[in-house]
């Protein structure tokens, strides 16, 4: 079964690249860079999503796909995608480099946390400070939920996160973070809440392999951000077309298969409690 | 009874299945050693080759310290389908030789010393290699349930780690008596299908030469059919069997035919020669007491009681007299050439019998004149068998005579109808005094034999249950010259 929509997948995932742009697509292509803060290994999604955009706004649209947050700010640093999916962090990070688009709406709410997630197997850990001396798993070391969070809350303890775990690796995707918990490789892991509900929608298999231990205060979506010389009309475009994604239906059964309910502008300051952490650890 | 003595019915498909069956086990044998040899090697190559990608793709993911694709690599085996994965276990091992990474990972926790996996890995960590360089290291222990493979991830004389690939032997034994369930299979079948094969070529082998066996163990006994040609019409060794069979069984055929006939020419020509010497003694001193008798009838005057008695005693000697005439059959008589004529004076002779039986007489005479034979005794033999014939086919029965020549031969049949006779009537059929009936003095038949043997014929009688047939055959250029002692002159 899952092959078969593998299959399909790869299948959507041709088709999205080699169909022709239709005849009302024209001028210069937008390009946007998509991330591990969700499930980007959804290729069907991925290929329809990319359609959708193209046809409402009459563009080529390109989506750049990259692991590794670093790789997506070099994108972005270097003008070579026009927009991006990013976690907060890295919004945080580009700053001055990007313009906040839109904000997704994750069970009503432009915001998400990070599950301290453990084996199944594991039924004591009730915080971060029971996995002292075990094997953590990290996301990406500019994700605020895989690693930022769980970093500022052993600092929180009174310990060093340096030398608080036994050994810690970096997955370069919440979704291979909960992969390391499930397969038992790391012993715990702090993961994107938005990622771990979504693959518990499309794979229960994997998440039932794990127990959210804890979970961490709210923190703002991660945001949709514009590359700042985005002229102010391609900008306009997307925006409009990302807020109007709950309006019709195609739209909504795609938000529906990202697990989201909708883009709404949003505002800097949802990010301020991120900034604040990074602030405390003393990063800029 | 013993093996041996078997039939080779049973022995022939024993000793072809037997071989069959050694065979086919020798056979498997061997590809079943082979198939264990080839499967062990496979395995181990399997491994090593495994080990060997692992290593390569290991290395700079190790000097990256990427832990979770090094996961991702070792775990890759065994994505696509866990259960056919001959590998059980791939394992990456730091320079330390702890645990960097494992595809059991909820067995082996990273950071974990080798040595405290367990024993087979603690053997392991005590006999592994620790140069860049080492080659494949396995380690088949005896009492181990794995077999490891073992792989520096080394390059440029830097080592970095260990990959250990694991495979259970359970496996190998697995994969083995599946093999070994196949040969069994296809050997059973193999068997299934020659065994009766071998068993019913056997039989059909054995067949004729088991009849043919029981053909020469009775081939002394009496009355044994002639073999039919058709029954193994093939050239082989079993068909000239067959052939030398029938050859042999004629001949004995033959021969007994010709033993029981010299038994019997020789058991007559004794009878005849005491017949004969016994005749003459009578005739002589009976010639002279019947010319007494004359004498004494023409000469002397007796008394009425004398007179009486002497004609008894004439009567008597007279009746001697005819029966041992009867019995000396001369054939030395000069007598006249046999001419039709004569066969018509024995149709008028045997008339009054056959009128008074009632007989339908069938008579076919188709015979030249002056034949090379004496007619009064032809006459004779003819008015013999036709009036025995005429008694025998009894109340309108039917007789008839067939009588002709060819080249050097005067052939006559005599047939009627009745009564059959029995084989042992027919084995003293000529002996003098041997009377079927009781009007008859026994020597018709003898007379018969006499004058047919003595002109250098045959006679010869056969019965069956239609009729009786007698027939004789008498030479037609032979000088009729008596040769037999029995015929002493007077």
């Amino acid at each position: 079964m899952f092959k078969l929509l593998r299959i399909f997948a790869l299948l959507g995932c041709l088709i999205g690249v080699f169909l022709p742009i239709p005849s009302s697509a024209a001028g210069p292509t937008i390009r946007i860079a998509m991330t591990p803060a969700f499930l980007h290994d959804q290729h069907a999604m991925l290929a329809q999503w990319r359609d959708y955009l193209q046809t409402h706004t009459k563009r080529p649209v390109e989506f750049i796909q990259r692991d590794r947050y670093r790789e997506t700010i070099d994108l972005l640093q270097q003008q070579k995608v026009d927009f991006a999916w990013v976690c907060d962090y890295p919004y945080l990070v580009l700053k001055k480099d990007v313009n906040l688009l839109a904000v997704a709406l994750h069970q009503g709410k432009p915001s998400y946390q990070a599950y301290l997630i453990v084996p199944i197997s594991d039924t004591t850990t009730r915080r971060i400070a029971d996995l002292k001396n075990t094997i953590f798993a990290f996301a990406d070391p500019y994700s605020n939920t895989g690693y930022l969070s769980p970093r500022f809350e052993i600092q929180r303890s009174g310990a060093d996160p340096a030398t608080f775990f036994k050994r810690t690796f970096f997955t370069w995707s919440h979704r291979k973070v909960i992969d390391a918990v499930a397969s038992g490789v790391a012993q715990g892991a702090s993961v994107d809440s938005y990622v771990w509900e979504s693959l518990a929608k499309v794979r229960p298999d994997i998440t039932a392999k794990t127990r959210i231990a804890w979970k961490s205060e709210l923190y703002g979506f991660p945001p949709m951000v514009a590359q700042r010389n985005v002229p102010a009309a391609d900008f306009a475009l997307m925006q409009g077309v990302l807020m109007n994604m709950q309006n019709n239906a195609q739209g909504r059964n795609l938000l529906n298969r990202l697990n989201l309910d909708g883009f709404i502008k949003g505002s800097p300051k949802l990010y301020d409690g991120v900034a604040e952490m990074m602030r405390q650890f003393g990063e800029p | 009874m013993r093996l041996f003595d078997l039939s080779l019915r049973y022995k022939m498909p024993l000793w072809g299945g037997g071989l069959i069956l050694a065979t086919a086990l020798a056979l498997s044998a061997s590809f079943m050693l082979q198939a264990w040899d080839n499967l062990h090697h496979d395995l181990q190559k399997n491994a090593e080759d495994l080990a060997r990608i692992t290593a390569r793709s290991l290395f700079p993911v190790m000097l990256h310290d990427e832990v979770w694709q090094a996961y991702e690599v070792v775990t890759l085996p065994f994505a696509a389908n866990p259960a056919s994965a001959q590998t059980e276990s791939l394992v990456v091992f730091d320079s330390e030789q702890r645990v960097y990474v494992s595809s059991r990972s909820h067995e082996h926790s990273l950071l974990q010393p080798m040595a405290e996996l367990g024993p087979e890995y603690a053997a392991l960590a005590q006999h592994l290699p620790k140069d860049p360089e080492a080659p494949v290291f396995v380690s088949d222990a005896p009492g181990a349930q794995h077999i490891y493979v073992a792989l520096p991830v080394a390059n440029d004389g830097v080592r970095l780690g260990t990959v250990v690939v694991g495979y259970n032997k359970s496996l190998l034994w697995q994969r083995f008596s599946q093999l070994l369930l196949n040969a069994v299979g296809i050997t059973l079948l193999v068997l299934g299908v020659l065994l009766p094969i071998t068993a019913y070529w056997g039989r059909r082998m054995m067949s004729p030469m088991q009849w043919i066996t029981g053909r020469i163990r009775h081939i002394g006994e009496a009355n044994t059919a002639a073999i039919d040609p058709k029954l193994y019409p093939y050239q082989d060794e079993v068909g000239l069997l067959y052939q030398a069979y029938a050859d042999m069984h004629a001949k004995l055929q033959e021969k007994a035919l010709v033993e029981k006939e010299m038994v019997k020419s020789e058991r007559m020509a004794a009878v005849g020669r005491l017949t004969a010497s016994i005749a003459h003694e009578i005739n002589n001193p009976l010639g002279g007491m019947l010319n007494a008798i004359s004498t004494l009838k023409r000469h002397g005057s007796p008394d009425p009681v004398t007179q009486k008695t002497v004609s008894l005693l004439e009567r008597g000697l007279s009746q001697v007299k005819e029966t041992v005439a009867a019995l000396l059959v001369e054939a030395k008589v000069k007598s006249r050439p046999l001419n039709t004529s004569d066969f018509d004076d024995v149709r008028v002779l045997v008339s009054h019998a056959i009128k008074k039986q009632s007989t339908q007489m069938h008579w076919v005479v188709t015979v030249p004149d002056g034949m090379a034979l004496p007619s009064t005794l032809v006459r004779q033999v003819l008015i013999n068998l036709l009036l025995n014939a005429i008694a025998a086919s009894g109340r309108s029965g039917r007789v008839s005579l067939q009588a002709k020549t060819n080249e050097a031969q005067l052939v006559m049949v005599v047939e009627n109808t009745g009564t059959p006779m029995l084989p042992e009537q027919l084995a003293r059929l000529y002996e003098p005094f041997t009377s079927f009936s009781e009007n008859g003095n026994g020597l018709g038949l003898w007379i018969c034999y006499q004058i047919v043997t003595q002109l250098g014929g045959t006679i010869h009688a056969e019965s069956g249950a239609q009729q009786t047939r007698f027939t004789v055959i008498l030479p037609l250029s032979s000088p009729h010259e008596t040769t037999d002692q029995q015929n002493l002159p007077d």
